[in-house]
């Protein structure tokens, strides 16, 4: 299959090693990805902060970039939320911008909603021989509804023992520039997601979206806790030949 | 006389200082876990709540849209059952209506039932101004009125006492408002329940006056509705010569079919029970029985201006039930003091700032209070979507006066993201600083690293790393782009 990568701003500049992975995984399983160059940002951060316009700006850049694609892989689970949830609020209806949202909104997923719905597959041959906790990021879990999909993909990897993050259905505490605007309660926030993941005795807190795991990872980091944290991709991706690097 | 939240500090830095209390943080997740936890098992039990949830929408929605029509119709229900009814633009005006009611009646006390109309509107400090002293009757408010205190909740408004505290208020202030607690209190909540009823036994068997709010009016019979957990309202409601009762335009329900909806969406929404253990309902005036006057003074204070607003509108919808508050990471991390209104957590980041307006620093700092995380959406009983309003809102701040220095940063961001070629070299330029971003940062990003290590800038960027593998180049195309170090990535 012929899959495009929306690789998100993010992690184009900050977190190019999932990309990176998410290229390997799906090149390992057969199918063929393309990455429209013309690609930039989803408009999230300036929809959440409040800057409509800007929002709609990208927006537009987005769906003019996409719009001929089958399918649209966002390996992160807040920009492919942005899309499919908030692209119909920022477009005025009957616009023409809001015809072309309907039409493509629905074809972006997360990396989870592609292995398991449109690839069929929960086991990518993948191995990870570690402990690793799952954090179900709000996006994911309340605008995707992925439901159990990441874990599904987690139990198939060879060697990986997946233990439970004690409330994990809580949010870390990122939101965008909310972890500026409300340091001090996105911190505590953090605080007690970092102690859940040091509490589980996992190697990994592993994520689908780059944008929360900075924040959880920065805040395991300077604790020197002692736990990493990997996109899904990464763990998804690494084989015996090639291994993720911890 | 309790206190209010006039020259209250911005959200975030009264959350800050919440944030260091950690009695106050200790308290708010005991007591919000627990009520958490029990509301989702009571909800999970049912397999028709989401139906009952869509229910409790619609039946907000029609009550909304016909808010005219079902306005004159409790109007005339209310006159014909006997009581009176009375209009009321704002709290001002409210105030002046209840003061002059309960003048007319040569009374200078009266007791008070639970309600967030008259805190709202601040109606305790408009009657002691004309010097009628209102005695808080349902416990937690009692609590927080002995204390000096402000709500910190919408159900719970003490949430953030515990017994020990609650003691020390009793011990030192029931005298100076009644029959005082006994020497011998101790912090047992058995102990501390007796002596709150021996004080509020008193003020029952003496008033001549209540006042009220309502959780629902019934338009078709002119019914109110006052759902509650100890009775103590009911003594309001019933032993009384006179009864006023302050409610929110928004309030109503059609008939006593849509009430059904609201009576098992509330109960197991707000305090995790089943059935309600007092529901209060009365029509009118009845000769013999119960109050012989009532008055309903009915409150816009914001409402219409609210309305008029096609996405903000739904927090109309809410029946304060605060499943939002409980569930809230936020809340439960600031405390209900930090949003500087009677209503806080998500409903309050949503409710005040339209009510009263996003010219203070205050309130135009609610819409931010939030990660966005739609936990509040999810357990709303009448689906109010809080994150779709909270950004609709600050849209609303950030076109309004300040925020000059974050308005050009986002359009500069906006500018550099709208262009890949541009987009890339400010990548191509980070990477080339890579080596020079500090442990810890100046200015406002400090607010990052106070507590959190930078993501470290890689080398390269994806698409400079795909451009490359795409023209063939690159020993190592497939694989990591630099052989950068582990942390690299940012983690």
């Amino acid at each position: 299959m012929r899959i495009a990568l929306f690789i998100t701003c993010v992690n184009d500049t900050l977190f190019p090693r999932t990309g990176q992975a998410v290229v390997r995984l799906l090149e390992r399983l057969g199918h063929e990805v393309v990455f429209p160059a013309a690609q930039t940002c989803c408009g999230q951060m300036h929809y959440n902060t409040g800057y409509r316009r800007e929002a709609q700006r990208l927006a537009v850049r987005f769906v003019r970039t996409f719009a001929d694609c089958d399918v649209v892989l966002a390996p992160s689970g807040s920009c492919a939320g942005m899309v499919r949830d908030n692209y119909p609020r920022l477009a005025d209806p009957g616009s023409r911008l809001h015809e072309a949202v309907s039409a493509l909104a629905p074809r972006v997923v997360d990396l989870s909603e592609l292995l398991v719905d449109v690839l069929e597959v929960t086991d990518v041959g993948a191995y990870f021989p570690h402990r690793v906790t799952y954090h179900p990021t709000c996006h994911g879990l309340r605008l995707l509804r992925l439901g159990d999909r990441p874990q599904r993909l987690l139990r198939e990897v060879r060697g990986l023992e997946l233990v439970e993050l004690a409330g994990a259905e809580e949010c870390c505490g990122f939101g965008g520039t909310f972890a500026v605007k409300n340091a001090a309660v996105s911190a505590a926030m953090a605080a007690d997601k970092a102690r859940h993941a040091a509490d589980t005795g996992a190697e990994v807190l592993c994520a689908v979206d780059n944008s929360c795991l900075m924040h959880i990872g920065g805040t395991l980091d300077r604790q020197r806790a002692g736990v990493r944290v990997l996109h899904l991709a990464e763990i998804l991706a690494s084989t015996e030949e090639e291994p993720a690097s911890l | 006389m309790s206190a209010t939240f006039v020259g209250m500090p911005a959200f975030p830095a009264a959350a800050r200082a919440a944030t260091g209390d950690a009695q106050l943080r200790h308290n708010l997740r005991k007591a919000t876990h627990t009520i958490r936890d029990r509301r989702r098992a009571v909800v999970e039990e049912l397999d028709d709540w989401p139906r009952l949830r869509a229910a409790g929408r619609a039946v907000k929605d029609r009550v909304l849209r016909h808010l005219d029509h079902y306005l004159e119709r409790l109007e005339e229900a209310v006159t014909a059952a006997g009581g009176r009814v009375h209009w009321a633009a704002d709290a001002a005006e409210a105030n002046a209506i209840v003061t002059g009611l309960v003048r007319a009646t040569g009374e200078r006390e009266v007791v008070k039932v639970k309600s967030m109309a008259t805190q709202e509107i601040e109606l305790n400090e408009a009657l002691a101004a004309a010097g009628i002293t209102a005695y808080e009757t349902d416990l937690a408010e009692l609590i927080v009125q002995l204390g000096d205190d402000r709500p910190s909740h919408i159900l719970v408004p003490a949430i953030h006492r515990n017994r020990a505290e609650i003691r020390e208020i009793f011990r030192r202030t029931m005298s100076e408002w009644g029959v005082p607690a006994p020497d011998d209190l101790t912090d047992d909540p058995a102990a501390l329940a007796e002596a709150a009823r021996r004080h509020l036994r008193e003020k029952f068997l003496s008033a001549k006056v209540a006042v009220s709010g309502a959780n629902f009016a019934v338009a078709e019979t002119g019914s109110l509705v006052v759902l509650e957990s100890e009775g103590n309202g009911r003594m309001c409601l019933t032993l009384p010569r006179t009864l006023i009762s302050v409610v929110g335009i928004e309030k109503i329900v059609p008939t006593w079919a849509d009430l059904e909806v609201f009576l098992q969406l509330l109960p197991r929404s707000s305090t995790g029970e089943r059935m309600n253990p007092y529901t209060s309902v009365w029509s009118g005036v009845i000769p013999g029985d119960g109050p012989q006057e009532f008055h309903l003074v009915l409150l816009d204070n914001g409402r219409s201006a609210t309305l008029a607003d096609t996405v903000g509108r739904q927090a109309l919808r809410c029946i304060r039930c605060s499943a939002c508050l409980n569930i809230c990471p936020v809340y439960e991390r600031a405390g209900g003091h930090a949003y500087g209104s009677v209503y806080p957590g998500p409903i309050g980041a949503i409710l005040t700032p339209q009510l009263r307006g996003t010219t203070t620093e205050l309130d135009a700092s609610l819409p931010y209070a939030s990660s966005l995380c739609g936990a509040c959406y999810e357990v709303c009983p009448v689906a109010i979507d809080i994150p779709e309003v909270l950004v609709h809102l600050r849209e609303r701040v950030a076109s309004g006066g300040g925020h000059t220095a974050e308005r050009a940063a986002m359009a500069a961001a906006g500018w550099v993201l709208n262009d890949d070629r541009r987009l890339g070299l400010a990548q191509r330029a980070a990477g080339r600083m890579r080596g020079l971003v500090p442990r810890r940062l100046p200015g406002p990003g400090a607010a990052w690293t106070d507590t959190r290590d930078v993501p470290a800038i890689p080398a390269e960027s994806f698409r400079d790393w795909w451009a490359t593998r795409e023209r063939g180049g690159g020993p190592d195309a497939r694989g990591p782009a630099d052989g950068r170090g582990r942390t690299e990535g940012g983690r």
